[in-house]
């Protein structure tokens, strides 16, 4: 057969190689085009809108229907990027002059570094007074100067998804939906002298886990008020000395957890703290056997960490009017309904949340607001302005609890040690504090 | 007359590809290598290596890879010594036993630390047998038993690139006439003695061969490792990937990598001083 064809084309081997030279040859050509960063490709009066959030493909897909379904005019060409590309994408147009961008979505710290280059948007929030923004994000929204610099889009946190299994071991005079640090001690050791002596808590430090997220916006805050600044504070060996008598109640296999859905579905872990997007498939098909819940609260209040994404107007867009509809598009409760639903991520407006909503999200939800709503409540936000360095900040975070909780060495030595590792990363940087510690340049361990 | 211009020596022209070669890959690399590991935005530093060694996995790295090179390489020249000398006495189906002990060789590392991963994990194959013969199985990768994590390495590594051992003596057997063993035997040589004395030494070059290829590879040794532990038993290859990768810090990725080139050289430079012929005069 192949030779058959082989006699049929009668292929030199020269024009073979020719061709695969040209076949290898073209995509690496085409690239030389311009790779469309600039979501060039959305015709003429398009808005251009470039993003940090839905990179994945899946997401993407579903955020450019909803797109498709509620925003039809203007039209909107989406680009996701991962953010080293589109802080250089941003950075590089704006100061070149030749803006191509209209509308930018990111993480709070994906747009501070940016709030030079980005139109104050007063007018747009100040039309979209029915919308019921938190004041809480307001506030962050005008990255630290008197201007709104980005519009909240949509926003995202951790809490605490519980078996009700669990329940019966709650130590009496304790709320589940308004527990302590000291309450959900006390509750895991008697759960894990209950079940044979085998751990029911669960935390995610498995490689690709999210938990130096808990040090660094729940634990942390909750016992020092801070997050950097306090690093080595008496109140930070305060809160470590409780995390290894937590993780001595926790169960040890917790540091092969990425997501703690999976461990909290099979039933090898009753109680867990992670991100809502690795909690959402934790109760299957049986939500009524779960509760979600907000975040213990510590001597300093409850420290929660706030994953807000905005969406701003870059200075010199083309299309700057189209851009703002495309914002007031965004925020109506429609839409914000539609990407809780399809991607996960909560409103940040007051809008309702929609009664046909997977179960598991609409529990969620419910913590997602009492754990906001929450009298001392502490407000954290991820690393700010350290772009690419966040992963070794938070390895920092990570090596405290390696040493600390796994290795079992002397708090306030570790402390010390890597209070060195943080500000040395921190020095190179320069960055401005962010909350909750008090905004001061350049950021530090006291 | 024209003629008579400085001719470069054909010996240069020779070495001149290699050179070229060695000079793009090696020489450069090194040269950016090291200015990366020493500088920073603010000229010449040495943060980058006080980053290094302030990092707690970095020390622990460094005792687990030199006892890795300590334990695999002994264990495994013994190995492939003892297969190599069984296949000298061409027993039946001397070939398949060649071919089937030089498998791992073709098998990709990261796919053999997928394999083994499939053998010690919790739930893995050796758990379950353990299981029907109503044993209790063991967390044999769990961050709490190093022990157990290392010798799974070692066990993986073992089986991986023993070959390597395998074939590299095997080749050099070959080229030692069978003479002298025959001689030996004749005068009344025990079989000890005429390994010690007569095939020992005139395998020299190729242990030689062998050993510096191994502990390189063995200060290298990565993927098995990875996939087996990931960082709970961290070597120094893979805190160069998690600086470089994970933590996006290629600075203190190089330091590290230029501590493994360090001890690699030394070690080369090591086995070839100790195992020099010292009956040869030069």
């Amino acid at each position: 057969m192949t030779n058959r064809i082989n006699d049929h084309l009668r292929i030199s081997r020269r024009g073979l190689l020719g061709l695969g030279l040209g076949v290898a040859a073209a995509p690496a050509l085409t690239a030389c085009g311009g790779v469309s960063t600039s979501g060039a490709d959305g015709g003429e009066g398009a808005v251009n809108f470039l993003s940090t959030q839905f990179t994945q493909v899946e997401e993407r897909q579903r955020f450019e229907k909803i797109l498709g379904d509620r925003v039809t005019d203007p039209k909107v060409a989406f680009n996701p990027v991962d953010a080293p590309t589109f802080a250089t994408t941003v950075k590089s147009q704006l100061d070149a002059g030749k803006v191509q961008l209209s509308l930018l979505g990111g993480l709070h710290g994906d747009l501070a570094p940016h709030a030079s280059r980005l139109e104050d948007l007063d007018d747009v929030l100040g039309g979209l007074g029915d919308r019921g923004f938190a004041a809480d994000l307001t506030e962050l929204a005008k990255l630290g100067g008197g201007t709104t610099k980005y519009v909240p889009w949509m926003q995202a946190t951790y809490v605490m998804a519980v078996n009700k299994k669990a329940l019966q071991w709650l130590p009496s005079g304790a709320d589940v939906q308004k527990l302590t640090y000291d309450q959900l001690l006390t509750w895991m050791t008697a759960a894990r002298q209950a079940n044979g002596n085998k751990p029911v808590f669960g935390l995610p430090a498995g490689p690709k886990g999210l938990y130096h997220r808990f040090f660094q916006g729940f634990l942390l805050p909750s016992f020092t008020g801070g997050q950097v600044t306090t690093f080595r504070s008496p109140d930070a060996v305060v809160a470590w000395e409780y995390m290894k008598q937590l993780w001595a109640q926790t169960v040890p296999a917790s540091t092969n957890y990425d997501s703690m859905q999976e461990p909290l579905q099979r039933g090898e872990v009753l109680v867990a703290w992670d991100h809502v997007a690795r909690l959402r498939d934790a109760p299957g098909d049986k939500p009524d056997d779960w509760v979600m819940v907000p975040a213990p609260s510590g001597p300093k209040g409850l420290g929660y960490m706030l994953v807000v994404a905005g969406v701003a107007i870059p200075k010199g867009a083309p299309e700057v009017d189209k851009a703002k509809e495309v914002i007031k598009a965004l925020t109506t409760g429609e839409v914000q309904a539609d990407v809780l639903r399809q991607n996960a991520f909560f409103p940040v407006t007051s809008a309702e949340i929609p009664a046909d909503l997977p179960a598991a999200i609409k529990l969620e939800a419910g913590a997602v607001k009492t754990q906001q709503e929450a009298d001392g409540a502490i407000v954290s936000l991820p690393p700010v302005g350290v772009g690419t360095r966040d992963n070794e900040v938070g390895q920092v975070f990570k090596n405290a609890f390696k040493e600390i909780c796994l290795d079992r060495k002397p708090v306030q030595g570790v402390l010390d040690t890597q209070a060195g590792q943080l500000n040395a990363i921190l020095d190179e940087l320069k960055v401005a504090c962010w909350r909750p510690d008090p905004a001061g340049t350049p950021c530090r361990v006291a | 007359m024209a003629r008579k211009r400085a001719r470069v020596p054909a010996a240069v022209l020779l070495i001149a590809p290699s050179l070229v070669v060695m000079t793009a890959l090696f020489a450069w690399p090194l040269l950016v290598g090291i200015g990366q590991a020493f500088s920073g935005p603010d000229g010449p530093t040495t943060a980058y290596l006080r980053r290094m060694a302030d990092d707690p996995y970095f020390w622990p790295a460094v005792r687990n890879t030199a006892l890795l090179v300590v334990v695999l390489v002994p264990l495994q020249f013994a190995f492939a010594l003892t297969m190599a000398l069984l296949l000298r006495e061409r027993p039946r189906f001397a070939g398949a036993h060649f071919f089937i002990w030089v498998i791992p060789l073709a098998v990709s590392d990261l796919a053999a630390g997928l394999v083994w991963l499939s053998v010690f994990a919790d739930r893995g194959y050796l758990n379950s047998t353990l299981d029907h013969l109503g044993l209790d199985g063991y967390a044999w990768l769990s961050y709490e038993n190093t022990t157990s994590m290392f010798l799974t390495v070692v066990v993986a590594e073992l089986w991986r690139s023993t070959s390597l051992v395998l074939v590299i003596v095997v080749a050099g057997l070959q080229g030692v006439p069978k003479d002298y063993d025959e001689a030996a035997a004749v005068f009344g040589a025990t079989y000890w003695q005429r390994l010690r004395h007569v095939v020992l030494p005139q395998l020299r070059p190729s242990l030689q061969v062998a050993l510096i290829l191994r502990t390189i590879l063995a200060l290298e040794t990565f993927a098995v490792a990875q996939a087996l532990t990931g960082r709970n038993l961290p070597l120094l290859v893979g805190e160069t990937y998690q600086w470089y990768n994970v933590l996006q810090n290629p600075n203190v990725a190089t330091a590290i990598a230029l501590v493994v080139l360090a001890v690699s050289m030394l070690a080369a430079i090591g086995y070839l001083r100790l195992l020099r012929d010292r009956t040869v005069t030069r």
